[in-house]
This record gives C-alpha cells, structure tokens and sequence, in this order.
C-alpha cells in the first residue's frame, strides 16, 4: 500500500554512520564507500513509516529527510 | 606526576586532575548550566565547549577549526596521521581510499573471528569466582581483531596496547614517551611493509593499504601506508577497549539493566547505542585557525579546542534525560563517533565488537557485579574506560 511518504538522504550531510540501514535496512541502502541512499526509490509502505522515522530521528547529521505528499 | 589542583572548572579546567577523570559528568553538567564555554591556560590555551550545538559547529567548520592538531598535550610535537589530521581538500581523497575495509558489508565478514577469540577469552575465565573484565576481556578483543585483520600475530597485542598507551596517555605530559612510541610503531610497520612487498601482498590490511589507490589512481606512498597504518592501531584498540569496558562497568553496577539484556538479547544492539551515548570513549580537539567567538565565548587563534563529543551526548538540550542510562532509549542520534568529516572511519567495527563482546559474555557469563573490595580505575586524556574492573562472577 502506498503511504504518500517518502524518505530521502541528503548526500551532503550523510557521513556514512549507517544508523538508518542498520534500523530499517528496507528503506536506506549503502555504496561502496558506506553512505546511505534510498531503496524502492524512497517509497515508504505503511508497515515501514515507524520505520522511516526512527531513521531519521537516529541520523547524527540529520541527512534523512521524511516528506509526505499531504503537507506538500 | 602530582598535577596543580583545579582552581576553577570553568576558567581553569584539567582533562588529567583526578575528579574529571573518575566522574567527569557532574562538572561538564554545571559548565553546561553555568560557562558553557569553558578554558584553561593550561596545555597553552585549551577552550571547552560542553553544549552539544556548540561542539557541532565546532565539527562542522573545519576552516576555522583546523584538524592539524587533534590532541591536546603540553609541548610542542606534532603527529602527522592523515586523513585524521588532514583539512579539505586534502582530506578526502585518503578517507575514501581508507573506507572500504571498514563499511557494514566488510565488518560482518570479520564476526565470526571476533565470536570465535571472545570466546577463547571467556574460556580462561569461566568457572572463577573473581575476574577483571577489562584486563582479561576487553582490553584483549580490539587487540586481537586487529591483529588478524594486518595478518599479525595476536602476541603482538601487548606491545600494541603499551605504544597506545605512550601516545595518547603518556604522550599529553611526557613528549619523549610519544616520540618513541611513534618510531618503534613506524619501525615494526616499516617491516611488515616490506615483508609483505617481499611475500607478495594477502588479503590482509597491510596488503590492501599496499595495493589501495587514491582517487586520482595513484598509490599510497610508504609514508601513507605507514602514516595509515598507525593510525588504524592507535584509533582502533584503546577505543573500543574502553567502549566494551565502560558497558560491562555499567552492567556490573546496574543488575536490572544486565537481567534484562540477559533475558531480552535483542535489545543489545540498541543498548549499545545507550552505552556509547552515555560513556563516549573519544575526545578529540582542533586548533583555533582565526581569531572569533563560539555560544558567545571570544577565541584566539592558535589555542585548542576541546571536542568533547562525550558532554555532547549528555546534553539534556538535545537528550531527554541526558544523565540517565536506558538501554531501550528509541530516539538516540548520539555523537560518540563524531560529526561532519571525521566521523570515525572504524565506527562499524567498533559496533560489531561491542555487540558481540556483549552477547558472549552475557551468554556465558549472565550473573555478575562489581567487586568493591578490589581497585576499580578509569584511564584518562583523550580515550575514557576502565582500566581495572574488577567483577564478582556468581556460580551457575
């Protein structure tokens, strides 16, 4: 089910401290080098959104970012 | 060395007197309420930021607070260890040269060899009544990892831990200390080095720094490879010794939070995180590049800043109950590893470690406390754990 949620890293911030993969490993891949990006394009199903949040509420450099289409 | 007692925390504070050293966390908390900047003359000039948005601004603006010094010591001498004493632009091509050895994927390669010698350590110790947790346990884990990761032998371990102790403990106050212990870790690389140039390069860290090219496709130069590889052992081993260490301390000293790790193992993960919070091992520093202010404190350039990421996590500003551990605290962007460019390239080793140092010894070593008739101590300076911790084990 689509959630209308989105996760997104902000490359700049990311220093690679995999918080996110390691707490929702569905939503935030890593590269070669261990910074994160999104997986499934940042789409967050329902059953993940805690998920995406506690990602972003565990990111040391707030790099993650969770938008959701409502409030655009 | 008999040290001058601290006239003043706020204008005059000591890294080495003996109460920052053994419970530094009530006088970070009243700078924080009271001089949120602090300073001493003391090592020349040293300013001491407590408030976590302080020591982020400190981290994130490597221009106007320079790498190049990253220790305070008294004296003058210098240790060159890039990429951690490196600024941009010069810093990034060897930080990426350096990662890929250290990433999630590469670290959970290594844990069923770090399952295998915690193992080996606690078979010496079960069935005693009486062990010291760091000097039998952790201080020997990050040793022995790294050891098998440059292909080493683990007997190497106590030379290793002796030089890491001459230059980041010895080293503040004793300038010879830090010099020879510098030579003799450059001598004993320089000759892995050419072994492994002799034998032709394994799949060891020696031989990855050998083989690794910088970004521009050039390789190390053997002054990098050394300069890397000293680096590695001095970061890697006192580090996570005293993280392992400073968790087993606080499970040793608060049974409700080891019964419930015994009997919740999936809440390890996360109370490592607690842990790393609330007993950040690592304080490192910058050097002032110009003249200005930091939370209203004016600073001159040239002294040092104190980065303390361990008074950062206990920031009640950015941390509920910032002096409280819970080790199923949800919300926890803790700063243990540093922020911005540093951000300590061996972090997911250090994880790994302690999660599985914890997991063994919970596994095989449940019913524990401190014991209080024996001498518990703290090492100081720049890496903060126990360095004598001394436990009861109750009979199974």
């Amino acid at each position: 089910m689509t959630t209308g949620i989105t996760v997104r890293v902000d490359s700049d911030k990311c220093q690679g401290h995999a918080r996110c993969s390691a707490l929702a490993p569905e939503l935030f891949l890593l590269d070669e080098f261990g910074n994160a990006r999104e997986a499934r394009s940042g789409c967050v199903p329902a059953e993940l959104v805690d998920k995406a949040y506690m990602a972003r509420a565990n990111c040391p450099e707030e790099a993650i970012i969770v938008e959701s289409e409502d409030l655009v | 060395m008999a040290r001058v007692p601290v006239a003043d925390w706020s204008s005059d504070w000591d890294h080495l007197d003996p109460a920052w050293v053994v419970d530094p966390y009530p006088i970070w908390q009243q700078l924080r309420e009271t001089c949120p900047v602090a300073h001493t003359t003391r090592y020349r000039g040293v300013y001491f930021p407590t408030r976590y948005g302080d020591i982020r601004d400190v981290a994130y603006d490597p221009e106007r607070f320079s790498s190049r010094r990253v220790v305070i010591r008294e004296g003058d001498y210098r240790v060159n260890s890039p990429p951690i004493t490196s600024d941009p632009p010069e810093h990034r091509p060897m930080r990426m040269a350096l990662i890929p050895p250290f990433t999630p994927q590469a670290v959970a390669k290594l844990e069923p060899q770090t399952r295998i010698l915690c193992n080996e350590l606690i078979d010496r110790i079960i069935g005693q009544r009486h062990c010291d947790a760091a000097v039998d346990y952790a201080q020997h884990i990050p040793v022995r990892l790294i050891a098998h990761m440059l292909g080493i032998p683990a007997e190497q371990g106590d030379q290793f831990r002796t030089w890491i102790k001459m230059a980041l403990q010895d080293g503040i106050t004793n300038q010879a200390a830090l010099k020879q212990a510098e030579e003799e870790i450059s001598a004993y690389f320089a000759e892995q080095i050419t072994k492994r140039r002799g034998d032709g390069p394994g799949d060891d860290l020696v031989s990855f720094l050998i083989k690794a090219r910088l970004p521009d496709g050039e390789p190390f130069s053997d002054r990098q490879v050394l300069g890397a590889l000293r680096l590695l052992l001095v970061a890697g081993i006192d580090t996570t010794w005293s993280a392992i260490g400073s968790s087993i301390w606080h499970l040793a000293t608060h049974p409700g939070d080891r019964e419930r790790l015994v009997r919740e193992p999936d809440l390890i993960p996360g109370a490592i995180e607690e842990f790393l919070r609330a007993y950040a091992p690592v304080t490192m520093a910058r050097e002032v590049v110009e003249d200005g202010e930091l939370g209203g404190c004016p600073m001159r350039k040239g002294e040092m800043v104190l980065l303390s990421f361990p008074s950062a996590n206990r920031d009640p500003e950015k941390f509920s109950d910032a002096g409280e551990v819970r080790i199923d605290r949800k919300e926890n962007p803790h700063v243990a590893f540093g922020l911005g460019i540093h951000r300590c390239i061996g972090s997911n080793l250090a994880r790994m470690e302690m999660r599985v140092a914890l997991e063994e010894w919970l596994k095989r070593i449940p019913d524990f406390e401190l014991d209080s008739t024996r001498p518990m101590t703290w090492s100081e300076g720049t890496v903060r754990g126990p360095r004598l911790l001394p436990i009861t084990i109750a009979p199974r």
